[in-house]
């Protein structure tokens, strides 16, 4: 029995450090990169190898906030907030209306209706970029945040279907108590059921304010004016060798840019895996 | 004004403030009231948007100039006479035939490493699903193409373990495109967090049973696990196999198509198309070619799901 358990415990002392080890590795890359914004730019090409500067400088966080050609980063955050923000509050609430309405109310080519919100969950925006591209030229929209935002108040696929998983967990009981009190449909959404859901508006506005904060291919059609770009995108034109090649102030902004991210993601974990968990769709 | 007056009238009319109200509480009606934020995204976004581009498919478009007909031009140049098509195209696919397999395999493999808890459980889980979080931002490529470069940090690390190599790995055709293959497998955290939820919903008493009739651990893995699975990979598949045709920022960023092209994705080239070079219809015709091949990809593997993929309700 003794023999039964030391050879268990090696077992998991094993599992341990393979485990760890690969986590390192996993890990290694980013870490890297954190720990290089504090160095010096010589010292990132001199001493590739090493994880932790030599010595902690900011010169790289003050001198990559400036950003280039007379724009700060100060502005690009500034923009990406307002983009992932207005972006999240809209694909939340209009994501969060449609859920219920599939999933409390019986109305004609529902299941039609469905089958389409399914579709256009799968369809990647690439697909359609050129499409909507042109119609926003025709309506002069291009240019300004319009067609990165506006789109986002008509219910986003996934969303929509998270919240939808989510409504049909809650007792119908619920609705007929209150339409026997006088409820209306439409009540009975505002009183009763959007209050109750909140664990999924929160795990979608956190999906949403990710991929909006992450977003590099809609202002890289849609804006031209640097006083416009959100961070991903300024990211992408300070990196250009045009604008020099200063990686200790590219990594330092790099990884500010990512700080919201990493904020969201240490705070809001149990959301990130629930919501995965509950849809089974890539997050 | 004339309007306000009106509607007060209506609403002074008993009956008609009644019909109005039951007419908008109707579940019939309502169901729609709920949905038209979709309906009108689905229609203004996504199906006009297209048919339209079904159409500028057919035709010489210069967002300048007016478009005009060439029936099928775009599609001949495309299929016949533009060698940089088939050439994304089949880069494209070489890259989901790798990095779809290889990412779901690895998701699948530590989801069974982490299905066993432990006291780290939580912080194991952070640490692989942390990349597949910010894996697609810009920071992210630039970070990588420093990696990869000749000065970067793998050749140092190989420097360290006493190999020596000034590679520049993404100068490379075949080490540049594995580069971005292994960009994209190391983002296998979200698969994995999907994979877990399917293992833990696995009843133990199957492998309860199977323990006791003798079977061993990689028997256990290949006749219950996988099996059981086989409904999360079919979706894990679908889904990652659109994303894989789709990836843009990882070839336009970190390679930008170098070297000679052989990294370039047909996102890129389509993009390229379309706004660097001006020719919207071409790049129309493009997107629609995706979408069908996309499309039967899709189909094809719905309509072989019958085969692989295990339905635990279908066997009662």
């Amino acid at each position: 029995m003794e023999n039964y358990s030391t050879h268990r415990t090696f077992i998991t002392g094993i599992y341990h450090v393979f485990t760890f080890l690969f986590a390192c590795v996993m890990i290694y890359p980013l870490l890297w990169m954190v720990l290089s914004s504090f160095k010096d730019t010589t010292e990132i090409f001199r001493k590739a190898q090493n994880l932790l500067p030599e010595t902690f400088r900011l010169t790289n966080y003050t001198v990559g906030w400036k950003g280039f050609a007379g724009y700060g980063f100060g502005i690009f955050f500034r923009n990406s907030f307002l983009i992932a923000g207005l972006s999240t509050i809209g694909a939340v609430f209009s994501s969060s209306v449609v859920a219920f309405g599939f999933a409390r109310c019986n109305f004609r080519l529902r299941s039609l209706w469905f089958s389409c919100m399914l579709v256009a969950m799968m369809l990647p925006f690439q697909v359609i970029m050129i499409p909507q591209y042109l119609l926003f030229n025709k309506i002069g929209w291009v240019g300004s945040y319009l067609p990165i935002i506006v789109p986002q108040f008509f219910g986003q696929g996934f969303f929509i279907f998270l919240i939808l998983q989510f409504i049909k967990g809650i007792p119908i009981d619920l609705d007929e108590a209150a339409t026997i009190d006088g409820c209306s449909i439409y009540m009975i959404f505002g009183k009763i059921i959007f209050p109750l859901i909140k664990p999924a508006l929160v795990t979608s506005a956190i999906f949403s304010f990710m991929w909006r904060w992450d977003d590099f291919l809609s202002p890289l059609i849609y804006l031209s004016n640097p006083l416009q770009y959100p961070v991903s995108y300024a990211l992408k034109m300070f990196a250009d060798p045009t604008a020099g090649s200063d990686w200790g102030a590219m990594f330092a902004m790099a990884s500010l840019s990512l700080l919201p991210i990493f904020a969201i993601f240490l705070t809001m974990q149990k959301y990130l895996v629930e919501g995965i968990a509950s849809t089974g769709i890539k997050g | 004004m004339l309007e306000e007056t009106v509607l007060k009238q209506i609403r002074s009319i008993p009956g008609n403030k009644k019909t109005l109200g039951q007419m908008m509480n109707r579940e019939g009606v309502a169901g729609y009231v709920f949905i038209l934020p979709f309906l009108v995204g689905f229609f203004a976004f996504i199906i006009v948007p297209m048919l339209l581009s079904f159409g500028f498919s057919f035709t010489r478009y210069n967002i300048l100039g007016k478009p005009s007909f060439t029936a099928l031009e775009n599609y001949r140049t495309m299929f016949f006479s533009d060698p940089k098509f088939w050439k994304t195209f089949g880069i494209t696919l070489y890259y989901v035939l790798f990095s779809v397999p290889l990412r779901l395999i690895m998701a699948l493999a530590v989801a069974v490493l982490l299905v066993k808890s432990s006291k780290l459980s939580g912080f194991y889980r952070a640490v692989f699903y942390l990349p597949s979080i910010i894996g697609s931002s810009v920071a992210v490529a630039i970070l990588w193409k420093r990696i990869f470069a000749s000065n970067g940090v793998l050749n140092a690390l190989l420097g360290v373990i006493g190999f020596h190599t000034e590679t520049a790995w993404l100068g490379r055709p075949f080490t540049a495109m594995w580069s971005l293959i292994l960009l994209a497998v190391w983002q296998f955290g979200s698969s994995m967090l999907i994979f877990l939820s399917g293992l833990k919903q696995i009843p133990v008493s199957l492998y309860e049973s199977a323990t006791i009739d003798g079977a061993s651990g990689m028997r256990r893995f290949f006749r219950i696990t996988l099996p059981m699975l086989t409904p999360t990979i079919f979706f894990n598949l679908i889904n990652q196999i659109i994303n894989g045709f789709m990836a843009f920022t990882q070839s336009y960023i970190i390679t930008q198509g170098k070297p000679k092209d052989m990294t370039l994705f047909y996102t890129v080239y389509m993009y390229q198309n379309s706004f660097t070079y001006g020719k919207l219809g071409y790049g129309c015709a493009m997107a629609w070619f995706m979408v069908l091949f996309v499309g039967a990809v899709t189909l094809l593997l719905f309509v072989t799901q019958n085969k692989w993929v295990y339905y635990e309700a279908e066997r009662k």
